[in-house]
């Protein structure tokens, strides 16, 4: 054997070998928000055109998915509001609005704290008077300084936060009558215990909530 | 003619043919070594990023919650990353003449998408998906470590098959309650309450597929 063709017997025995190594962890496919040299802005992923209905998602103008029944906001939120709808609106309600809303909704939130324009708390006259319409519509498309919220809160999650602020809008303006008997007995035993509530916002008893919001 | 080995050689010869497999192995072991070491698999080494984003500030100085940003996390195998949108939420009013988030605005103003530099990548042949993680209550610190207090980003887990076998050959001891998963400070309560919780979780997960091969390699 020649010591040229040794030499590329221990090149090609090398480059194989290299090959083995790598390749497969890198393969000729897109990885989701990949970079891609084949348009323009460098993404892979590719916005769908203006205007394309994804097939059986056709968001027609039913007040579920605008907020509004013949353009007027409606007044109600077009979902039944129940415990589970309730529960699942505060997880995304301090997710995505107590940042600057607050977990309480007064809008003194860690955000405004640090320098942003102060949002209306949510217990004035005002806010406790719009229609749950419009908070929908605030959601999915911002208001003043607030970015749309369309893209990072799906519309029945919008819905479940709507519910969840109508309730935390209640429990700044609640009596003791407002609390149905059960709890009661309960809320009057803390407070002459004066035990610290419980961390959550909504006792395990919570009422059905259809009965809260006919006061 | 000169005599061509000195008595000495037998010496040599023997020592080095001593030597021989110790050499071997310690060649092993340093390889071994090395191929782990965090200098290879990234493990505790920052990586450099278009802007100097803070996990720290943004989830222990601030408690925004891991979702807020990472929307997808719950219903896909990708936990997203946001899109520049997102971090002018709150940057178009706070720090909005910042030099460090001059490439965030331009990329706003552009419309050309801030081209961050992946952490965590998986090989291509290994299928991961977040949402089924999540559902099942592995928590964000198992995986990524306490990213509330990471200034930069930095993998805290070497993402090596044998890790995810670790688990996935016994999950137990991994898991948490599904409530506790975004929870940066978690550590299992030392009361029945909290085990009969885990015993809850658990019993959520069917082990006997988790080692298969066709679980993480379709």
């Amino acid at each position: 054997m020649s010591p040229r063709t040794c030499a590329r017997l221990i090149l090609a025995l090398v480059t194989l070998i290299a090959a083995g190594c790598r390749d497969m962890y890198e393969q000729p496919k897109g990885d989701p928000l990949e970079s891609s040299s084949l348009f323009d802005n460098g993404m892979l992923a590719r916005p769908l055109v203006e205007g394309v209905v994804p097939r059986g998602a056709l968001r027609d103008h039913s007040p579920y998915y605008t907020g509004r029944d013949q353009n007027q906001l409606v007044v109600q939120a077009p979902v039944p509001v129940t415990h589970d709808l309730l529960k699942r609106g505060q997880e995304r309600y301090n997710i995505f609005c107590a940042p600057c809303h607050n977990q309480n909704g007064d809008g003194q939130g860690m955000i405004v704290l640090r320098g942003f324009k102060m949002p209306p708390s949510f217990h004035d006259e005002r806010m406790r008077a719009v229609p749950d319409g419009h908070i929908f519509d605030v959601i999915t498309h911002g208001f003043g300084t607030m970015y749309p919220y369309a893209q990072r809160v799906p519309v029945a999650d919008r819905w479940a936060i709507v519910a969840y602020i109508r309730a935390l809008q209640l429990s700044q303006h609640a009596t003791l009558d407002d609390v149905p008997p059960q709890v009661r007995q309960e809320l009057i035993q803390r407070q002459n215990e004066s035990v610290p509530p419980a961390d959550s916002p909504l006792p395990s008893q919570f009422p059905p909530v259809e009965e809260v919001r006919d006061e | 003619m000169a005599q061509v080995f000195y008595p000495s050689a037998n010496t040599i010869a023997r020592v080095t043919l001593m030597s021989l497999p110790i050499a071997i192995i310690v060649i092993v072991i340093a390889v071994r070594t090395a191929s782990e070491s965090d200098y290879v698999t990234g493990v505790n080494f920052a990586v450099d990023q278009p802007v100097e984003f803070s996990h720290e500030h943004h989830v222990a100085g601030l408690g925004i919650d891991c979702r807020y940003c990472h929307t997808s996390v719950e219903d896909s195998p990708f936990a997203g990353i946001p899109p520049t949108e997102t971090c002018m939420t709150c940057h178009s009013q706070i720090w909005s003449d910042a030099p460090m988030l001059q490439p965030v605005r331009t990329s706003w103003e552009t419309g050309q998408p801030l081209r961050w530099n992946r952490v965590h990548d998986l090989p291509d042949f290994a299928f991961f998906d977040h949402s089924i993680h999540i559902a099942r209550g592995v928590g964000c610190v198992t995986c990524h470590g306490r990213v509330d207090q990471m200034p930069l980003m930095w993998k805290s887990q070497t993402l090596f098959m044998q890790w995810c076998l670790d688990c996935h050959r016994d999950p137990y001891p991994h898991i948490r309650p599904r409530e506790a998963v975004f929870d940066m400070n978690w550590t299992p309560a030392d009361n029945p309450e909290a085990q009969v919780a885990l015993q809850a979780a658990h019993a959520n997960i069917r082990t006997e597929g988790l080692t298969n091969c066709s679980a993480c390699h379709r």
